[in-house]
């Protein structure tokens, strides 16, 4: 019997909606702990040089201050003296030890940290931190940088890495052919902002023991970092992360601040808390890389696509190599014989980047996706006719089968709802009073990742089925859909379900990223209430005969007792089943198939907006936006829609207002705080329509998700920005479009 | 630490500048008229103490309901009192410079930053937070409507939105999606849940319900 689906599918109201309403919910700065101490980073005011001295004396006469430390004090990092800092570089180079010798890498890079017993002294103490440099000649400037662009390590060490130059037929091929466009496209250092400041407490609950209350997107990732970094069992490190303020990204990676915290929290022997400022949020803990690019298209008059060239360049810093896949939509999007990229980097004297939402591909489809709008304009086609007919029905990167794909369907529903009908193929000839109409479209695609996760599952003697699990909810409701998959597996109530997450003691998972959470860990909730039905039958076998020959799909958890299907008089208490707690209890290990590689799996989206433009103010009103997703399974409509609608947010921010700017004679940024990097507020977000094909992928998991966090982003800038050429006749090559760049 | 004067004392004159504050302090000279030995103690272990001390108000305010009496410095802002003094997390912080709304609570009933005032510049007030919104385990309507429509996804910005929110429908400022999208900008969602919070305040506006 295939268990019904009664829960999944639905659009159920979030487990932890209320509390999160009533303040209740709890996120890593808000731990009340005997002791607490407070942590205020001092960042350097050069980008590039020494620290030659520092003068802490003030700091550490200031009221309740007790300690300060720099790299001329700080407590040795076991892990560091290694010679490596053991916390993940994104692909190559050396993560930031921080306090660990007297070069600074960029500008704000933190050279001490004060501890106090009251914020306010801490903030106080900090600011009377005085350094003395020895400056050097820094570059932090993107155009000097795209000039001396490298190849990554990882594709010179691997011609198969992901990053590596790709070729299929003639590389360039656009370049000979009659008709062609060549354009290049600018996106800026864009930076994540979750509303909840990065933060961690640490604690060292014993010299060998220690607890982080952390803003993280993985607890495990977290917990194997710090293990490594002070050479402690990974058992003695746990990483606790109920509740995450959003993160988008970054906390896929660990940051300086975490190191100074814990050294902190040694030094003082007291449980640490370090909140960064808004302003540190732009350099301390990552961002969407300033990224150049470059396209290449040839067509045919009838609008078949014979040649593309992809380039890209994006921004690392000095010590690590930041790299993303800005250029994989363009090798698998469209059917085109002749197909090149070509992925690079500018080194600069700034922080490392980290993926933000949506990260490469999101980049990258703003190149592409205006370059498609770009060519249909040239070959007076409708952009979404010009897309059909270079629909690729085999991923043409490597001519396996897609496990599903309806991107037809998106685009026709799409389509429909924003009223395309109505776009003129002519830009600038629609008009709404003294302000100009335009549509544009956007694709994305993201790869539906899924790798091994771990779940327990319990029954307790009540009833309840508790499962725990260490991933983690940065806001797309992960708790929710894992107790409605539960449920649903179970036959029961999701009332009668708890699911925790958040902890690394907990199961191991993956890391929250990439959309593949439900991918992922929905699979192994799944396979866990599964192998809880059948230990609940064997358990009942020892007592009822009836039990030990039924399929464990007959089992029933009933109120109270445990049943058969067509079987009435099978029944077995749970009070007599779980005498001890651990009796019910399962652990499973979820893995993806080898089966899997047969197909390419990918989940995709399409975004239809329609803005409005006023021809004299150059302002940019987006009207509407429609979402359609192929994303497989829908496991809850409600959070699924809002997840949607939030990467369209984020889109319109990047298309219009995100940018995080460096005054390059200081190689500091100009915008500090929200009143400087905007971000969309409820005045710029327009009605999103969000459509779901909701088909099951039979490939990525047996529950037939594909995952929405990433297509819900990727496609909308370029939407928007070829709806403001259709409404003006203007292309935007370089985010954002701010108004000055219309007039 | 722009917006602290205090930074900009010459960093080794501070302790000085404490003690001769102490020193003026017509308090700590009536200190002088007790006998030796207290004062000894005071000028030295005690100093810190005895400054510290000084250096706080006293403040009464109702929170929620309820009384409070406080000792605080003048820089406390009423975020920081209520998260760091009071435990009451449910107000969050998200920018420190009001530009976000995360701090949102409502004094004497009107809807204020809290990052961007100090707490004793609300002497004798009422403030309410979002833990003081429900009616025990009954949730007030707009906490509802916030679930139902499901008008968040990390939370964190949630309770200042609901505080802002309720404060926009007692303002009349809930009369249409143009009209809220307006008077909730200064209340910033990162997650990007805007439509689902805009129905949210719709639904309790067009519900008539008391807030
Ligand atoms: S924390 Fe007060 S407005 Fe952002
Ligand atoms: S719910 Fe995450 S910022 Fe609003």
């Amino acid at each position: 019997m295939k268990a019904q689906n009664k829960q999944i599918g639905t659009p159920m109201n979030r487990v932890d909606g209320r509390l999160k309403v009533t303040g209740a919910a709890t996120y890593s700065a808000e731990y009340q702990l005997p002791g607490l101490a407070y942590a205020v980073l001092v960042g350097s005011t050069i980008a590039r040089g020494r620290v030659s001295s520092i003068d802490t004396r003030a700091a550490e006469r200031a009221p309740g201050a007790l300690a300060v430390i720099t790299h001329f004090n700080a407590p040795k990092v076991p892990g560091f003296a290694k010679g490596q800092n053991p916390s993940q570089p994104p692909t190559a180079g050396q993560p930031l030890q921080v306090f660990q010798d007297d070069k600074v890498r960029f500008n704000d890079q933190p050279i001490a940290v004060v501890v106090a017993d009251t914020y306010e002294r801490a903030r106080f103490a900090a600011g009377l931190v005085k350094a003395q440099y020895v400056q050097e000649k820094h570059q932090t400037d993107m155009t000097v940088g795209t000039r001396q662009a490298f190849q990554p390590t990882q594709a010179r060490k691997n011609p198969k890495s992901p990053v590596a130059d790709y070729q299929r037929g003639r590389a360039d091929a656009y370049q000979t052919a009659p008709i062609k466009l060549e354009a290049e496209y600018i996106i800026p250092t864009e930076v994540h902002h979750p509303i909840e400041l990065q933060a961690v407490t640490a604690h060292w609950e014993a010299p060998d023991r220690l607890t982080l209350y952390d803003k993280t997107q993985g607890t495990i990732r977290t917990r194997n970092d710090f293990a490594k970094e002070w050479n402690l069992p990974e058992a003695n490190v746990k990483v606790i992360a109920t509740f995450v303020g959003g993160a988008f990204g970054n906390g896929l990676h660990s940051w300086p601040h975490e190191s100074a915290a814990i050294m902190a929290a040694k030094q003082v022997n007291r449980p640490v808390k370090l909140v960064l400022s808004r302003e540190q949020m732009f350099t301390m803990v990552g961002y969407r890389p300033y990224t150049w690019q470059k396209i290449g298209m040839s067509a045919t008059p009838d609008g078949k696509i014979t040649a593309l060239t992809h380039e890209a360049t994006g921004q690392t810093s000095t010590y690590e190599e930041f790299t993303e896949s800005t250029v994989q939509q363009s090798r698998m999007m469209y059917a085109a014989p002749n197909v090149n990229t070509r992925y690079r980097l500018a080194a600069l004297d700034v922080s490392t980047p980290i993926w933000m939402r949506g990260p490469g591909e999101a980049t990258g489809a703003f190149a592409l996706e205006s370059a498609m709008d770009e060519m249909a304009h040239q070959l007076r086609l409708d952009p979404l006719e010009f897309r059909l007919r270079n629909y690729a029905d085999q991923d043409p990167e490597n001519g396996r089968p897609w496990s599903t794909k309806f991107l037809k369907e998106c685009y026709q529903m799409g389509a429909e709802r924003i009223g395309w009908s109505k776009r003129p193929l002519t830009p600038g000839t629609l008009r709404d009073g003294d302000w100009l109409v335009g549509y544009g479209m956007g694709v994305g695609t993201f790869g539906a990742h899924r790798s091994k996760a771990q779940t327990s599952a319990r029954l307790l003697p009540t009833g309840t089925v508790l499962l725990q699990c260490a991933t983690t909810d940065i806001g797309p409701g992960t708790g929710t859909a894992m107790t409605q998959i539960a449920a649903d597996t179970l036959g029961l109530p999701p009332e009668k379900i708890r699911f925790e997450l958040g902890n690394s003691q907990f199961p191991t998972a993956p890391t929250q990223g990439g959309s593949s959470t439900v991918n992922s860990v929905g699979a192994a909730v799944q396979e866990a209430c599964l192998a809880l039905r059948d230990k609940l039958r064997q358990l009942a076998a020892a007592s009822n005969s009836a039990f030990a020959v039924a399929q464990k799909e007959d089992v029933v958890l009933a109120d109270g007792y445990l049943a058969l299907t067509g079987n009435p008089a099978a029944r077995a208490n749970y009070a007599d089943l779980v005498r001890q707690p651990d009796d019910a209890l399962v652990t499973v290990e979820s893995k993806p198939s080898e089966e899997q590689k047969k197909y390419s799996m990918y989940s995709f989206s399409v975004h239809f907006a329609k803005v409005r433009v006023q021809p004299l103010t150059g302002e940019v009103r987006v009207s509407k936006l429609v979402s359609c997703a192929d994303a497989g399974t829908i496991v809850n409509l409600k959070t699924a829609a809002n997840q949607m609608k939030g990467g369209a947010v984020g889109g319109i921010g990047m298309a219009l207002m995100e940018a995080a700017t460096i005054d390059n004679r200081f190689g500091r940024y100009i915008t500090k705080d929200l009143a400087d990097y905007h971000v969309p507020v409820h005045a710029d977000a327009p009605a999103v329509e969000v459509l779901f094909v909701n088909q099951p992928d039979p490939h990525v998991n047996a529950l037939g998700t594909k995952g929405i966090g990433e297509i819900a982003i990727i496609g909308v800038a370029p939407a928007i920005a070829n709806a403001v050429f259709n409404a003006t006749g203007k292309r935007i090559r370089e985010l954002p479009i701010t108004p000055d760049k219309l007039i | 630490m722009a917006t602290n004067p205090e930074t900009d004392l010459p960093p080794t004159n501070h302790d000085e500048a404490r003690r001769s504050f102490l020193r003026q302090s017509s308090l700590l000279t009536a200190l002088a008229l007790v006998p030796g030995p207290v004062v000894h103690a005071a000028s030295a272990e005690l100093d810190e103490t005895v400054a510290a001390a000084f250096e706080k108000m006293p403040l009464k305010l109702e929170i929620n309901g309820k009384k409070y009496k406080f000792s605080v410095e003048p820089r406390t802002t009423l975020l920081d009192l209520l998260r760091e003094q009071l435990h009451l997390t449910g107000t969050k912080k998200g920018c420190d410079y009001g530009q976000c709304g995360a701090c949102t609570v409502h004094v004497d009933g009107q809807r204020v930053n809290s990052c961007l005032s100090f707490a004793v510049m609300h002497e004798g007030k009422k403030i309410t937070t979002i833990e003081g919104l429900a009616d025990g385990d009954k949730l007030h309507p707009m906490q509802e409507a916030f679930v139902k429509h499901d008008g968040f996804q990390c939370g964190y910005c949630t309770p200042g939105q609901i505080m802002s929110a309720v404060a926009c429908v007692r303002e009349g400022h809930a009369d249409s999606e143009a009209e809220i999208r307006e008077y909730m900008s200064g209340n910033i969602c990162r997650c990007g849940a805007y439509a689902n919070i805009v129905a949210a305040i719709q639904e309790v506006k067009q519900g008539g319900q008391k807030v």
